[in-house]
């Protein structure tokens, strides 16, 4: 894995993404370390993503890296026209690994494929984010103590939604049970469902909360977005209906946990919050540590 | 039914004919074989009758020879295609395209928030279904199948 890019959370093999979340595990008991002393990563948000970026800085950060970039194009020489080759072989001359948010598909591979140090994906449209997948999973052995045969409903928009479609690709090397929450327009896509057919995993889909989330070992809420549907009536129909109350956690296993990649706007009620079983803060945190360990396992250390 | 013997496009000595061109895909064999560049004696026919494909086109190529790897790009709009390498008049060899599992170039990828429709980049395909024409991103991982299936050029 070493100097090796990090683009698609496909990239990665089974073996390889329990060594990213072992790592992991490591950086979250001594998460100050001074093995990054000396290492300049460039941060290159060419869309502003706040969240992402600030936990990559302070994975860096802690570590003792330094941080070059930018958080949003228009601060960049990509606003007088320069192409994302020049922009990435240019910097690459300042840095030892590159991270890259990027508002269109594949820009990720593209620098991947140009620039002479490895590139860590940030998110590249809707398609890839695979350290956010890294950190859900990361959560989810955290809180189960492990990754093997879990039921795990995902919720929301399941059409878009490429966190959800990344951790289903990842998850289904272990044996996971999938249940599909969303709204008919928003359901998941035939290819994932066929991809699950073929590794012969069970998955069952509904259109709103059913009494079977008392089996769920990991619920996994993502936001309904209004831009989503051609219809705004159709959007009114459903908003209310893919919102998770405290009541609604009452029978649930004891392990269970909520998560969400944030930012969330309403599909979680605040009173969730004070519950136990809430978890996507600590999820959030949980993304320094594997940031840390896939940073430094890029980088050999 | 009875075969007219007349040669339509005239014989050559040496090269390549390539038949069974779907008749609307001459052109894009052309330019994908880079035939508008060359200085060989070229002779093509459009729209004649094929049972097979019911207008076709054919085109032979003198003192040309392709690689299988050369040929193969022109899967994606001539699958079923028949080449003929002829040596002093006589057929020598039969061959058939074979969709390749990578495609470089030739397609645009379907998908407008794609880099390749959005920087100066080479587009990359892999091949899932070469019958039909599936082909994936290598960049963007978006499908673009034969309804939406646009060649370059």
């Amino acid at each position: 894995m070493k100097n090796r890019s990090l683009v698609s959370i496909e990239d990665y093999t089974k073996d390889e993404i329990l060594q990213i979340l072992d790592r992991a595990a490591e950086f979250e008991k001594k998460p100050i370390q001074t093995i990054l002393n000396g290492y300049v990563i460039a941060s290159l948000f060419f869309e502003p993503s706040t969240r992402t970026r600030l936990s990559f800085e302070s994975a860096v950060n802690k570590l003792g890296g330094r941080i070059i970039g930018f958080s949003d194009s228009g601060s960049s020489s990509v606003k007088k026209g320069e192409s994302l080759n020049d922009t990435i072989l240019t910097v690459a001359n300042y840095s030892d690994l590159i991270v890259m948010r990027h508002p269109i598909e594949g820009a990720a591979k593209l620098a991947s494929e140009v620039s002479p140090v490895p590139v860590v994906n940030a998110g590249d449209g809707a398609n890839q984010h695979p350290t956010q997948t890294l950190l859900d999973m990361y959560s989810i052995l955290k809180t189960q103590g492990t990754l093997e045969n879990l039921n795990i409903f995902l919720v929301g928009d399941l059409k878009y939604g490429r966190t959800v479609h990344s951790l289903l690709m990842a998850m289904s090397h272990f044996n996971t049970t999938f249940n599909f929450i969303s709204p008919e327009e928003l359901k998941m896509p035939d290819e994932y469902k066929l991809y699950l057919d073929n590794l012969g995993l069970k998955y069952y889909e509904h259109t709103d909360f059913t009494k079977y989330i008392a089996e769920a070992d990991i619920v996994y809420m993502t936001r309904v977005q209004r831009e989503r549907f051609s219809d705004p009536m159709e959007y009114e129909k459903v908003k209310n209906v893919y919102v998770l109350r405290n009541s609604m956690l009452e029978n649930t296993k004891s392990n269970m946990k909520v998560l969400h990649p944030l930012p969330r706007v309403n599909e979680i009620h605040q009173d969730v919050d004070t519950n136990e079983k809430a978890y996507y803060f600590q999820q959030a945190l949980n993304g320094v540590y594997t940031r840390q360990a896939i940073i430094a396992t890029i980088l050999g250390l | 039914m009875e075969q007219s013997k007349e040669l339509k496009v005239s014989a050559i000595k040496d090269g390549t004919v390539i038949d069974h061109i779907p008749a609307n895909n001459l052109f894009r064999v052309i330019s994908i074989l880079g035939l508008d560049k060359i200085d060989n004696h070229l002779t093509f026919g459009n729209n004649l009758d094929s049972k097979k494909l019911g207008h076709k086109a054919i085109i032979k190529i003198s003192d040309k020879f392709f690689e299988d790897t050369e040929i193969n790009k022109i899967a994606l709009v001539a699958p079923q295609a028949k080449l003929n390498i002829i040596k002093d008049y006589k057929v020598i060899e039969k061959k058939v395209v074979n969709v390749p599992t990578e495609i470089i170039g030739i397609a645009k990828c379907v998908n407008p928030k794609c880099i390749t429709n959005n920087e100066n980049v080479t587009t990359k395909f892999k091949v899932l279904d070469g019958n039909d024409v599936t082909l994936k991103c290598l960049y963007c991982e978006k499908i673009t199948d034969k309804d939406n299936l646009v060649i370059i050029k």
